[in-house]
């Protein structure tokens, strides 16, 4: 659907050499938290991820929501041993991770290629 | 001049999006900045996702009713449920304080509502409900001395 306030979120899932690339477009809130958190955990459970990517270079919208499922995908990453990078963010996002903390555990970098070449693939 | 609206829905995530883009087109009269426009957007979000997980424990049964005034440059908005209220307000404005980890709440909210506008207030009844206000002076306004 197109226009209008029914905005929501458009999720791209892609596993490269071991990284799983997330990139998210659109508006990251309690509604559409739930979709995405399952559609990663499917991921996870199907395929060999090493490391998390997260892309929210055409993210509009976030709130906390958004920080727990963000959170919860870490923790399952670090727990295998991964990291998260996260790339590509607005300032408006980047103000609620620094609010949150989330810096002291996510690797920020400018884009994707950049933060795909830092996790030792492309 | 004062003006006024108020908006009641269903307690149910679908409508997060329809609350904060409608409140935020309100406001829009004040010509905030687009930094302003998303704080905004940012609280109602946070206030009705409370509403709907804690308020009313997610049942999809339930109103929130949002009510915000516009009066010399200054937003006023609150947002109210009838549900459960909250028993310990202080522990529950505590950063990364949250009761529901399962569901992997981050415990931001109100840290997220304190820092985005400049007063919130919370006015709660257990077993009846919860109202958060908040405020907010809008930048341009405030240079153009209305």
């Amino acid at each position: 659907m197109e226009g209008g306030a029914a905005l929501s979120l458009k999720t791209e899932l892609e596993v490269k050499y071991g990284v799983l690339c997330i990139r998210l477009e659109g508006e990251l809130d309690h509604h559409t938290a739930d979709e995405l958190r399952e559609k990663v955990n499917r991921v996870m459970d199907e395929q060999m991820v090493q490391h998390i990517l997260l892309n929210l270079g055409n993210l509009t919208f976030m709130d906390s929501s958004g920080l727990g499922v963000i959170l919860g995908r870490y923790k399952r990453i670090s727990g295998l041993g991964g990291e998260m990078v996260v790339c590509s963010i607005s300032p408006a996002v980047r103000r609620l991770f620094e609010l949150s903390g989330m810096f002291k555990i996510l690797r920020l970098e400018t884009d994707e290629d950049y933060a795909l070449h830092t996790l030792g693939v492309a | 001049m004062r003006n006024k609206m108020s908006l009641t829905f269903s307690a149910v995530s679908e409508n997060e999006s329809f609350a904060r883009v409608t409140v935020a087109a309100f406001v829009a009269q004040l010509d905030p900045t687009l930094d302003e426009l998303t704080e905004i957007k940012t609280v109602i979000s946070e206030a009705v996702t409370n509403c709907i997980i804690h308020g009313y424990g997610n049942s999809g049964v339930g109103d929130v009713t949002i009510k915000a005034v516009l009066e010399d440059g200054n937003v006023t908005v609150s947002v109210h449920d009838d549900g459960v209220g909250i028993n310990d307000v202080e522990k529950a404005k505590q950063p990364l304080y949250t009761t529901k980890p399962e569901l992997e709440r981050s415990g931001m909210g109100f840290t997220i509502m304190e820092n985005f506008m400049d007063h919130v207030t919370v006015e709660t009844e257990e077993g009846k409900g919860t109202t958060i206000i908040m405020t907010k002076e809008i930048a341009q306004n405030r240079a153009v001395c209305k």
